[in-house]
Formats: C-alpha cells, sequence, structure tokens
C-alpha cells in the first residue's frame, strides 16, 4: 500500500511510526503481566537479555567492515585484560579511526 | 541484605538524575549520530519540521535510519512500518526482562518509563540491577539525556549540515557498539553464559543470512533464552539446586 505524499499524509505515516515503536516498548511489558515469574521464567529472562546484545552485535563482528571488526576485537580484548570498560571503548573506536585514516 | 534486594526497582528524582549524568557522555555520540541522521535526512527530500517531528516522536535511531531508502513522493506505508517494526521488535525483549522490576510500580509509571528505553540504557540499566543496585534510575534518566541528544543532534544535522559530515572517519560509528560489548563482558562470566552467548550468536548469524531482514536481533536472543533456560536447568548451581528442589 502506497499513498503520496502530502503534508498531511507524512504528518500521518510519522504518527503511525511513532506508535508502531511505542506498541513494542510497551508490548514486552504487557505481555509479561500475564505470566507468571517462576524461577525458570526468571532464568529466560536473565539469559536473553545478555543474548539481545550478543545477537545484536554478532552480524557486526562477523560480517562488518574490517574497521567494525578491529573496533569490536580491540574492545573485546582491552575488556577482558584490563576490565575498565571506557578504556575498552576508547580503544576500539581510536582502532576504527586509525584504520580508517590510513 | 534481602531488604537492599527487594528495592532495587525504587525510582526517585536523585536516581534519574544519576542515570541522566551516567548516560550523558555517551549521548554526545548520539547526538553526532543525531546529526548524521538529520543531514541524511534533508538528503532524502525530507522537510526539516518532518525530520524533526520524526525524531522527536518514533526517538529509534537505527529505523528511522532505515525508513530513508524508502522516502519518496510515494509512501510504502506497510513496508515502512514493517520495517520499524522488524528493527524495533527487539523493545518487546528488553521489557519483558524489565518487567521482574516494573512490575513493581504503578501502572502510569511502569510504561511512562519504558517510553525511552534504548539499547543504552535499557543495558546499562540491567547492568546496575546485576550489581544488586536500582537501575530504573538509569533506565529513565539516562533515556530522557539520550532523547535530548537524539532531537538536538537531529536538529543540528538538519540546520547546519555538515557538523560532522563524515562520522565514520572518526570511528563515531563504532562508538555504540562498542560500548554494547564492553558491557557484554563487564557481566560475570560462566560456562552456563558461554553456552548462551554462543547459541545467540549462532542463531543471530544464521537469521542475518538466511531469514527476512532485521530479523537476527529478535531470533538470536530468542535462541539464547531458551538456550539459558536449559543450561542453567542442568548446571547445579547452589541457588538452582536450593530453590529448584521447593518449587517442584
Amino acid at each position: 500500500m502506497s499513498i503520496e505524499a502530502t503534508t498531511l499524509s507524512i504528518l500521518g505515516v510519522i504518527i503511525a511510526m511513532a506508535l508502531v515503536t511505542l506498541a513494542t516498548r510497551w508490548g514486552g511489558v504487557y505481555a509479561m503481566s500475564f505470566v507468571p515469574i517462576r524461577p525458570r521464567v526468571q532464568r529466560f529472562i536473565q539469559a536473553m537479555s545478555g543474548s539481545v546484545l550478543v545477537a545484536l552485535l554478532a552480524p557486526m563482528a562477523v560480517a562488518g567492515d574490517t574497521a567494525a571488526r578491529l573496533a569490536l576485537l580491540t574492545t573485546a580484548g582491552v575488556m577482558l585484560v584490563f576490565k575498565k570498560p571506557l578504556l575498552a571503548i576508547a580503544c576500539g573506536v581510536v582502532a576504527a579511526a586509525l584504520f580508517r585514516y590510513f | 541484605m534481602a531488604v537492599v534486594g527487594s528495592e532495587l526497582y525504587r525510582l526517585n528524582k536523585l536516581l534519574v538524575w544519576q542515570g541522566f549524568k551516567q548516560l550523558a557522555p555517551i549521548g554526545m555520540f548520539v547526538a553526532a549520530f543525531g546529526a548524521a541522521f538529520g543531514l541524511a535526512a534533508t538528503q532524502a527530500g525530507l522537510a526539516d519540521s518532518t525530520t524533526l517531528t520524526m525524531s522527536m516522536l518514533v526517538f529509534t535511531g537505527t529505523a528511522q535510519f532505515a525508513i530513508l531508502d524508502l522516502w519518496g513522493p510515494e509512501l510504502p506505508l506497510f513496508t515502512i512500518l514493517l520495517t520499524v517494526f522488524a528493527i524495533n521488535s527487539r523493545h518487546l525483549l528488553m521489557g519483558a526482562t524489565l518487567y521482574p522490576w516494573l512490575r513493581h510500580l504503578p501502572p502510569a509509571q511502569r510504561y511512562g518509563v519504558m517510553l525511552v528505553v534504548s539499547d543504552a540504557n535499557w543495558a546499562m540499566a540491567m547492568q546496575t540491577f546485576n550489581r544488586k543496585e536500582p537501575g530504573l534510575g538509569v533506565l529513565l534518566g539516562g533515556g530522557i539525556a539520550l532523547w535530548l541528544y537524539w532531537v538536538l543532534g537531529t536538529w543540528l544535522g538538519v540546520y547546519f549540515g555538515n557538523v560532522i559530515s563524515n562520522p565514520k572517519a572518526f570511528g563515531i560509528d563504532m562508538v555504540m557498539a562498542c560500548f554494547l560489548l564492553a558491557l557484554v563482558l563487564d557481566t560475570q562470566k560462566s560456562l552456563s553464559t558461554f553456552i548462551t552467548w554462543v547459541v545467540a550468536a549462532t542463531a543471530s548469524l544464521l537469521a542475518y543470512w538466511y531469514l527476512p531482514e532485521n530479523s537476527h536481533v529478535i531470533v538470536g536472543a530468542l535462541a539464547g533464552g531458551i538456550a539459558g533456560t536449559m543450561v542453567i536447568d542442568k548446571t547445579p548451581t547452589e541457588e538452582s539446586l536450593g530453590e529448584e528442589k521447593n518449587e517442584h
């Protein structure tokens, strides 16, 4: 379904986008209000919370450009050795910038 | 100690302010991205007011960038909304992971806090909860900070164009990914966590290559969640041994 872009229809599309996004922000909380929080559910939630980030990062780390992969690798390395998040982030970003510069 | 644990859901002005300050530094980079979006949107033919309204009301970086490709004299409404939904479906999971704490709040607060949920403040809040500290202030305060920077950045990009003409040259596009990765690696590591991550990463990559676009986050996260449930079940830690027996 395509609609012609007019001032009014554009505003409508933006509001629809906002509502869809809002539904995703509210939906998970709302759905969980029907689920009793048993230990098993708690473990699922706990495992899922780390997994969201891993699932987000995996394609960047594997299929991203070399600079992106280098940045993530550097961050991971510094993080595992020094356990300092800010340092790890800074090193990762600098690694990407340097790679693109040269 | 049990008393401290039960109050982790508390939310007050001080906690919100602390959360705001905690995420303000990363917000600077969000502003840089907002500027990049403002510029890209102008180039894609969006009116200034349209771009700003979108950033204010929708507040979701990745999805906003994605729909610029679909923008034109004819707007494919269904495709636009499907793209927005697919990219943002991870919010559904984030909401679910926050529920154990949010359920203690009255509904207006519970859903009010969720208005500003995004990757960075959610990840930071979960990490705060893992440290047994109250995390909803980070979620709300940090979210407000990120929203302000996103809108401010968009405005700069729209009206001043090339504030940062090429954020990639400075590695700015990698800030958020490195930040999230550092948070992931800052958690307690165990064999069950490792297995969970491997499953999540594998499922995400398979979805990235073989399933419809933008489905990888939700597929990977659900796979990791299911794997974690099974692995943690079978790993005899004191916690699961002690509580499982009572449960059944």
